[in-house]
């Protein structure tokens, strides 16, 4: 896309810019340096925009100096942080090779790879998180399901619902050899049309999931089936080193600023650090960190256990016996489980570093007015443009960072048509976590479709926001009062982006 | 990257940039060096690819026992000049876009051809994880159902990265190398592939079904290689698009490229996921060359593509030694001690390459056998290796700072530190 390309700012540029030329370097060492940021300064620079006719400054680089800004192909989501040193990248390439790594069923004559299932929807962690990026429902019947899965959970009240009890906390249709899979799962579609307010129309398409095949009985009909598509990898360890106390303050439960948009924090327990913390990662916000992520990833999608998730039988619950019963890949060259510690910090490290790529066309005035519009209709009261990272976080090629991720990371409540459904089809989960929206414009590069939202539904940005509900309602009223141009300015925004 | 740091390399800035304005001919001289070893490089690659497309054109017309071995030799051979090109990615846009079509790895070979019952079967979510091209004129997978009655370069095309599925690799080295040695079902015992020549054979003789499609895939994905790499080779001929992008680069940016490719390759791909990986897993099938057995000449032929371009000398496939304009007198002229520290670093590495590289050479040990679990000694000799990997590439790290090089330290938005700077 050469076309696209050119606005990226040039390496010359970005040095003349902010890097150090020799003149600049006589003024930086003159500056206070590593002083903290006073909350004036912060608040200036995290402020949105209030003026469109040129970008922000930075504002090309979504994810800071970690940005990928070399491939904007299919590769797009598979770089390294721009910022990890070389020894650094080592251990990423490690975790790339385990990402992709098929798992094997046990017994096997490679030790440190098997241990797959019994039950599983995935044999490699790639095979849904397709180039890194995002996955799809079945485009028809025959189609591999594989990138789209099925949480199960019977509600408690909590933020965390209780495993089927049979099935348990996942639908699996696939299993090892010996072992019958849970059931198979059939996607079907009805089409309603929605008209804009200048007649233009879009047809939507609501999704229904049918459980068939049900190998071990019936499910307790209270369960909620909640259908979630592999969500783009890039930027997570961003999100990760975002303070708590920063999305805290964004936080409104209650909505006591009566602006309509509550946002919620939710607090779930991390197996890493043994407490309950601030659920950032998944659809609903489901885990607090990377490592209780991959940890939870590897156990409920592939059948791997690891020391945050030990159970070598995965999902089988003890209504299961037989799968539970079967040979597992637990051995002490894994440290006890099928997965190592150091093979889970090395995923661990893989996921927290896929580069953010860098934005195509900021100054493009049609661009300028999509992002213009974007902040008047209201998007970024969740689609929250900036956030800066912790000084203090861990990896350091991501500390310090001004990013641009477009979300919030909160809960909020999208309406009953988005929501999760138990089995009689009654409303239940309505809050949705806002995605970040970085990425968004190279989905269709890398992965080839446009199928948005946490099931897919979506076949591209206007039915995507259609769909938006509840607290966002009157969001999507202003897109669909818009005008075609100014619609097609929004989208080529987002589209930049 | 620290405000501390910032400051060193500011300063280094400073202190040198009167030393480079001064040598801005002779770093000019070294990077158009650089782009001739790869269109050296890369045409000998060809070359060999081309003697390949040979071979296995006979193997495909006169099947038999010599013209499998013929194959297999020279497969090889054309491994040679291209690892020492590998080099070149990480740091040239262009290849990096290029290469995954003639080197992307591993593969899952149920793709292509048959394979051991042991690969399984069922329900695996890679639609195409035994799809079978050689024996199905019909495909169904995902839902789709594509025609392969007629092997050639589109259908081969058409199938690499199938279903956005990495390890669906039609094309390249490794997919000929299948085709040519097929499965290694060893593990970590002695033995590369054994397919038979008979799998080409025609008639009655020929087993694994499917003959002719096998030679026909065999044959596209031969021409094919040699297409990718006349490609290649253009562009890194004078005007050619990858030269056309160094020359467009400031010397610093150019040596950036360089030194990026070079520290990449040893820290990244080669130290971190083609050997250290292993080792982790002790895993034999984490093995670049896993159906000839020959990833140990992978291994030393990309060590040796690293040191070729720090001493601006590269041996030609037919024995002629390229010397010229290095990066390595480029360092010396500003710090003669990191130049030889680099020089030691590398020849530590090659050392280190070469025992791995003899070990299996001799017989004594194939790479896959060194990754066993128990294998004290093999363990041992893929450790030196990547140690002596990991401490060249803080040598190259040094250089890069030394030489103000772009790329490796990174430019732009660099921290909250100095807001005044960054934010305005």
């Amino acid at each position: 896309m050469p076309g696209e390309r050119a606005a990226i700012p040039t390496r010359r540029r970005l040095r003349l810019a902010g890097g150090c030329v020799l003149a600049a370097c006589a003024l930086s060492t003159a500056s206070p340096s590593a002083a903290a940021l006073s909350a004036a300064e912060r608040a200036r620079i995290l402020a949105p925009a209030s003026e469109f006719t040129a970008p922000e400054r930075w504002e090309s680089l979504s994810g800071g100096t970690a940005t990928n800004r070399k491939r904007f192909d299919r590769e797009a989501f598979s770089l390294p942080s721009a910022s990890l040193k070389f020894e650094d990248r080592a251990e990423f390439f490690v975790g790339n090779g385990l990402f992709r790594r098929l798992w094997v069923s046990s017994p096997s004559s490679t030790r440190s790879a098997d241990g797959l299932g019994p039950l599983y929807n995935a044999r490699a962690c790639q095979r849904c998180h397709l180039k890194d990026g995002r996955g799809h429902p079945p485009a028809s019947p025959d189609d591999s399901r594989v990138s789209l899965l099925l949480r199960l959970g019977v509600p408690n009240g909590t933020d965390e619902h209780m495993p089927e009890p049979v099935y348990g906390a996942q639908f699996q249709d696939l299993a090892v050899p010996g072992r019958d899979a849970e059931g198979h799962v059939e996607v079907t579609y009805t089409k309603r049309a929605r008209f804009l307010s200048d007649g233009a129309q879009v047809e939507l398409r609501m999704p229904h999931y049918r459980l068939t095949r049900l190998a071990y009985g019936t499910m307790d009909p209270a369960t909620v089936v909640s259908p979630r598509i592999a969500p783009p990898m890039i930027g997570l360890g961003l999100l990760e080193a975002i303070a708590e106390k920063d999305l805290e303050a964004r936080a409104d439960p209650d909505d006591r600023d009566g602006d309509g948009i509550s946002g919620r924090l939710p607090v779930v327990r991390s197996n890493a650090h043994g407490r309950r913390l601030a659920g950032r990662f998944g659809w609903r916000s489901e885990q607090p960190t990377i490592i209780d992520q991959t940890a939870a990833a590897l156990a409920g999608d592939i059948g791997i256990s690891s020391a945050l998730m030990p159970a070598a039988f995965g999902d089988c619950t003890s209504a299961q016996p037989a799968c539970r019963a079967g040979p597992h890949g637990d051995d002490e060259i894994s440290d006890g489980f099928e997965a190592s510690n150091e093979m889970l910090r090395a995923m661990e490290f893989y996921s927290q570093n896929l580069a953010v790529p860098a934005r195509r066309d900021v100054a493009a005035p049609k661009v300028l007015r999509g992002k213009a519009l974007f902040y008047d209709a209201g998007c970024i009261a969740c689609h929250v443009p900036k956030h800066a990272t912790r000084r203090d976080f861990p990896v350091k090629a991501l500390a310090g960072q001004l990013i641009w991720p477009y979300t919030d990371l909160l809960l909020h409540d999208m309406g009953a048509d988005l929501a999760d459904r138990d089995l009689s089809g009654r409303v239940v989960d309505r809050e949705w976590r806002t995605p970040p929206l970085w990425g968004l414009g190279l989905t269709r590069v890398v992965n080839g479709h446009m199928q948005l939202l946490h099931d897919g539904r979506a076949r591209g940005l206007a039915e995507a926001i259609l769909w938006h509900g509840g607290e966002a309602r009157a969001t999507r009223d202003r897109f669909a009062a818009m005008n075609r141009l100014d619609r097609e300015a929004l989208f080529a925004f987002l589209m930049s982006l | 990257m620290s405000t501390r740091s910032t400051k060193a390399y500011c300063a280094a800035a400073l202190l040198l940039g009167s030393v480079h304005a001064a040598h801005a001919t002779d770093t000019r001289a070294v990077i158009n060096h650089y782009a001739d070893i790869a269109q050296a490089g890369y045409s000998d690659s060809l070359a060999t690819a081309q003697l390949l497309q040979t071979a296995v054109r006979e193997l495909v017309s006169k099947p038999g026992p010599k013209a499998l071995l013929n194959a297999k030799v020279l497969w090889k051979a054309a491994r040679e000049p291209y690892q020492q090109t590998e080099v070149y990615r990480f740091g040239n846009a262009y290849v990096d876009e290029w290469e995954g079509k003639v080197n992307a790895w591993p593969l899952d070979e149920g793709l292509i051809d048959y394979v051991s019952a042991d690969y399984g079967t069922d329900s695996d979510e890679n639609a195409f994880y035994t799809v079978n091209v050689v024996a199905n004129a019909k495909l169904t997978a995902s839902g789709k159902t594509m025609d392969a009655g007629n092997i050639n370069d589109d259908l081969l095309r058409s199938l690499h990265e199938v279903d956005e599925v990495e390890a669906n690799v039609a094309t390249g080295y490794h997919a000929i190398e299948f085709l040519l040695w097929g499965q290694d079902l060893n593990g970590t015992d002695a033995g590369a592939g054994s397919r038979p020549w008979t799998d080409y054979a025609s008639g009655t003789l020929c087993t694994g079904g499917s003959c002719d499609r096998r030679g026909a895939y065999l044959q596209a994905a031969a021409d094919l290689l040699v297409a990718d790499l006349k490609d290649v080779v253009l562009a890194w001929s004078q005007g050619g698009e990858a030269r056309k992008a160094l020359e467009g680069m400031s010397d610093t940016a150019a040596l950036g490229a360089a030194l990026t490719g070079m520290g990449s390759l040893s820290y990244g791909e080669l130290a971190g996921e083609r050997m250290r990986l292993g080792l982790m897993l002790h895993d034999p099938e984490e093995e670049h060359d896993c159906f000839s057995d020959n990833t140990h000449n992978s291994h030393y032929f990309d060590a040796l593509g690293i040191e070729n371009i720090y001493l601006g000398r590269y041996k030609r496939a037919d024995g002629e030694v390229m010397t010229g304009p290095s990066l390595s007198q480029l360092v010396a002229k500003a710090d003669a001690d990191l130049d030889a520290q680099m020089r030691a670093a590398l020849a530590k590495t090659l050392g280190a390459m070469s025992l791995l590289k003899h070990t299996a050479d001799s017989g004594r040990m194939s790479y896959d056998q060194m990754l066993a679990e128990g294998n004290g000694e093999g363990n041992a000799i893929v450790q030196a290796a990547v140690d002596a990997l990991v401490d060249q590439t803080r040598s190259i790290e040094r250089i890069a700072k030394v030489l103000n090089a772009e790329g490796l330290t990174v430019e732009g938005s660099d921290s909250l530190d100095d807001p005044t700077k960054v934010f305005q």
